[in-house]
């Protein structure tokens, strides 16, 4: 693990990754009837509806990235969006609004949890179509070099089985042959779906793709934050300088199923098991504990977000659900009002 | 400039150069759109505007249409080339997954104002997949304006409306209207949703749109002859469709009949004939296509194509 962080840089992260997961084991929770961080009281009608996407153990990326990123900067995510959002500085309890549908949440309700957004801190949306983010961010980078937006940049989050569809290497392409200002990261979990992503990619992955487009390409233990931190400040660093697209390849793990309904009984218990032993959270606490912070403070960190996370629920809970008038708007603004 | 004769190509270029003018944010992005694009459409902008706005691109229409929600998103307005409506097949997802969903799913926070232009129709002796008339399609699509421009001045006010409109709007000029020359007001910029009249009669209405209204009128001249007045409506936005315009016609003749280039089932003329019936208890009739790919040889091709006899003898059927 690295240990050239700023002071307090390292809770910071840990403080990142913490929420993320506090946030997504309550929504796991609520999407189950219950409506506590601790995981009681499940058994009620489901609070949170709909397919459930967890990023339970692959933290570390999005904390890692997002710490080198401004407001200015744009960000695309995937069907597994929460981490990415949180990480990007997205408001935890309007996040939480929306997946329980409420008006308040970011999205009045329209999106829920698969298409959890936050333009406001350039958050441009989680994606329900897998590889759909990859051309719309090279379609922001390009805004970006356009308007010389300073040296702002987009980052682009994707899975391991987004590469197998064409607007990966359409948008990786267009990163290059633009020099646009774009970090591509892949968040390589090993599975696609219910199926392991390795034999279904022929090939090297993501890295090599990446190379054989001239897009300099970093491989990273994702399940390390300080690893990611330190590669991502690097590349972060090269594409605002206007180097061009980089890719940041990041090896980590899905914990849960696909969709927090799946429990993933096809895949050989002896692979979660030694994926825990990784797990990123433990490890950078145990990291952090060895360079002399104190459990009390990492203790107080781990509180402070279940009592968030405990309070977004309580709002959540209590907001109220958008107007059916309301699934009338924000269609287009041409014609509004033939809706026959 | 105000009125001069240009073909539908260049009426097309003299809107993208006073919109281009008007608005820095207007972008072009395509296929060869700095040769001038495949039809003319483009000619000349890449040299007055230079390559950071008319940008020539890689042949990747998903990233071409995707590339245009981030780059709406973003702040710019772009207009995305999609060579031919075949072609744009393969930027679906982006144009009815990420643009056409956007606005409404992320609550408001985005819009997207882009412009998908993507010629549609029979080209002569091109066979299956570049014939295609998909509108319906795209009218089936909530979050999209549909529209589809039958003459040079209305290619020009359109394509202006459609910049203008922050929408994302589907923009199917015909593939072999390009040449087509006629009077063009530049200072005109026709609004979308709203029909235009083409000839006024109490007889029958007849709705129509795109090159379609070529033998359309055609029909409506032989009609006349004859003493059948036909009240001729070009659609021209099939997406808000101008209901009152087609709705008040249809009161006063009491028989409709909706022609179309594209296959007849499941096609826009059965919304506009459905909506007629409904509102107005008149008669409707519809006439497209058999459903079949378009062939290649002249004596298949011909099998897609609605003439004027065909036009005329539903007419008559219909009034009579
Ligand atoms: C185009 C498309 N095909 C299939 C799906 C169904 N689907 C949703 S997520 C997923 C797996 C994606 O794997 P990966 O990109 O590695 O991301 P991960 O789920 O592992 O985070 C699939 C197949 C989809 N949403 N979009």
């Amino acid at each position: 693990m690295e240990s050239n962080l700023p002071p307090h840089a390292g809770e910071v992260l840990y403080r990142v990754m913490v929420r993320i997961r506090a946030f997504e084991n309550a929504a796991e929770t609520a999407s189950q009837g219950g409506v506590s961080a601790y995981g009681q009281q499940a058994g009620g009608a489901a609070k949170v509806r709909g397919p459930l996407h967890l990023s339970t153990g692959q933290e570390a990326v999005p904390a890692g990235v997002c710490a080198h990123l401004r407001t200015s900067d744009y960000l695309t995510s995937t069907h597994r969006g929460h981490g990415h959002t949180l990480a990007k500085g997205a408001d935890l309890t309007r996040m939480m609004c929306e997946l329980f549908g409420k008006a308040t949440g970011f999205n009045g309700g329209k999106g829920g949890s698969m298409h959890i957004a936050d333009f406001s801190v350039g958050m441009l949306g989680a994606n329900g179509v897998v590889a759909a983010g990859l051309p719309i961010a090279v379609g922001a980078a390009h805004a970006q070099k356009l308007l010389k937006r300073s040296d702002d940049i987009t980052v682009c989050f994707f899975g391991d089985g987004a590469i197998n569809r064409g607007p990966f290497l359409e948008a990786l392409n267009w990163a290059r042959v633009y020099d646009l200002p774009v970090l591509f990261v892949c968040e390589d979990n090993r599975w696609s779906a219910t199926t392991a992503s390795g034999p279904m990619t022929a090939g090297d992955g993501a890295s090599a793709r990446a190379a054989s487009m001239d897009i300099a390409a970093t491989q990273v233990d994702g399940n390390d934050v300080f690893a990611v931190h330190s590669a991502a400040q690097r590349l972060v660093a090269e594409v605002r300088s206007g180097a061009g697209p980089r890719l940041l390849h990041a090896l980590t793990y899905r914990v849960k199923g696909h969709v927090s309904v799946d429990l993933a009984a096809y895949r050989d218990p002896a692979e979660l098991a030694a994926a825990l032993e990784t797990d990123p959270i433990a490890r950078a606490r145990g990291h952090l504990l060895d360079t002399g912070v104190a459990a009390a403070t990492l203790d107080a960190i781990e509180n402070a977000a279940r009592d968030e996370v405990d309070t977004a629920l309580a709002v959540a809970d209590a907001a109220p659900w958008p107007e059916a008038s309301a699934a009338f708007t924000d269609v287009q603004t041409t014609g509004a009002g033939q809706w026959l | 400039m105000a009125v001069t004769t240009l073909s539908y190509s260049e009426a097309a270029v003299r809107a993208l150069q006073q919109e281009m003018d008007a608005d820095p944010r207007v972008v072009v992005l395509g296929e060869d759109v700095g040769r001038g694009g495949i039809f003319g459409q483009y000619k000349g902008l890449q040299q007055q505007y230079g390559a950071e706005r008319v940008i020539d691109t890689p042949i990747s229409e998903a990233a071409i249409m995707g590339a245009g929600v981030g780059m709406a998103l973003a702040g710019l307005r772009p207009v995305v080339e999609m060579r031919v409506v075949d072609f744009a097949l393969c930027g679906m997802d982006e144009l009815v997954n990420q643009a056409a969903k956007n606005r409404f799913m992320f609550g408001g926070q985005g819009r997207v104002p882009l412009v998908a232009r993507m010629p549609g129709g029979i080209w002569d002796a091109s066979a299956a997949q570049h014939s295609q008339s998909l509108e319906a399609w795209f009218a089936h699509l909530p979050g999209v304006v549909v529209v589809s421009p039958s003459t040079p001045q209305d290619n020009h006010g359109l394509l202006r409306a459609a910049l203008q409109c922050g929408d994302p709007v589907v923009y199917i000029e015909h593939k072999t209207l390009w040449g087509l020359r006629g009077e063009v007001d530049d200072t005109l910029v026709v609004p979308l949703g709203q029909a235009a009249r083409v000839r006024e009669g109490n007889a029958l209405t007849l709705v129509s749109w795109s090159k379609q209204m070529q033998p359309c009128a055609a029909a409506c001249d032989a009609l006349a002859a004859e003493g059948i007045a036909v009240d001729l409506i070009d659609l021209r936005t099939l997406w808000p469709w101008d209901r009152e315009t087609v709705l008040s016609s249809c009161a006063r003749t009491g028989r409709l009949l909706v022609v179309h280039e594209a296959v007849q089932a499941a096609g826009f003329g059965a919304e506009i004939a459905a909506s007629a019936a409904e509102a107005t208890g008149c008669r409707v009739a519809r006439l497209g296509a058999p459903r079949i790919p378009v062939g290649y040889a002249p004596v298949l091709e011909a099998q897609s194509r609605v003439g004027v006899d065909a036009i005329v003898a539903a007419a008559k059927k219909l009034a009579g």
